[in-house]
């Protein structure tokens, strides 16, 4: 076994296990915790392909902001644990067997169908130096000029959504 | 040189674990939590293929991703804050009227 598919197995270990804590925790504050935890791992995956501008976005606005942002709602609406509720019955359990029948169905193709693909080199010590991140400057701003507009126009559009949203209306009706 | 088939085998149980989530939890912060993580999962194969063919365009994907998602939790969550100051509940099974 080499190094890098043992890095890879403990990686993923904790991947996996933060994801079904984050599916499991009763509290909503240890599950965005979890979450927290699991993006750190993936942002690890994105250092060991050789995408070191992804792993510090990943960090920033994954765990930094979104994770941040959800924990503000959390707290601000006290909704860490909810009440069960009795309103559609057998939802859970049906649910819970058609998850099962997902995991099946995806682990079947991927094992026993999936075509030959190639491995992974290890990435070498070139792609973390400045002319990598520069490639992808000059992707962004060249062939995927209009879609990295349209992403502005987007988050323009979201930050105007939101506070509209939460606005509140002075007098008047709600 | 880990194969390709490992990294997509681990983004599909991610993704696996984050439907499961968003059938079965009644919380729609978990909810969107689970969303993030399928997202997340996305992002892990799209960069692992990215690595495999020695391109960029997945990376660049990955970061239009991410935009996306910021985008989406914004609008999101403040909708969810709308939804619990006119209900007082935001379980989902609760949800059975458009006019609040």
């Amino acid at each position: 076994m080499s190094i890098d598919l043992i890095l890879f197995l403990i990686l993923s270990a904790v991947a996996v296990a933060t994801a079904l804590g984050m599916l499991l925790s009763k509290n909503a504050v240890y599950s965005a915790l979890f979450l927290v935890l699991n993006f750190a791992t993936i942002a690890v995956f994105y250092l060991l392909l050789g995408a070191p501008f992804i792993a510090i976005s990943q960090v920033t606005v994954y765990a930094g902001a979104i994770m941040v942002l959800f924990l503000f709602v959390i707290m601000l609406l006290g909704a860490e644990t909810l009440a069960p509720s009795k309103v559609l019955r057998g939802q859970g359990l049906a649910a819970f067997i058609l998850a099962v029948v997902l995991v099946a169905e995806t682990v079947y193709l991927l094992l026993f169908r999936h075509a030959a693909v190639g491995a992974i080199a290890r990435p070498d010590a070139a792609l973390n130096e400045l002319p990598a991140l520069q490639k992808i400057g000059e992707a962004l701003f060249t062939s995927y000029l209009l879609p990295f507009e349209i992403t502005s126009i987007l988050l323009l559009v979201a930050m105007v959504g939101a506070i509209v949203l939460t606005k509140q209306e002075k007098g008047g009706q709600k | 040189m880990v194969d390709i088939s490992y990294y997509i085998l681990l983004s599909a149980v991610l993704f696996t674990i984050g439907a499961a989530g968003v059938l079965v939890r009644r919380n729609p912060l978990i909810i969107f939590m689970s969303v993030e993580l399928m997202l997340n999962a996305a992002n892990l194969a799209f960069v692992a293929f990215a690595s495999m063919h020695n391109s960029l365009d997945g990376q660049i994907f990955v970061f239009f991703v991410m935009t996306v998602a910021a985008a989406e939790v914004a609008v999101g969550l403040a909708l969810i804050v709308q939804i619990f100051k006119s209900r007082h509940s935001i379980n989902v099974d609760e949800m059975n009227s458009l006019k609040g």
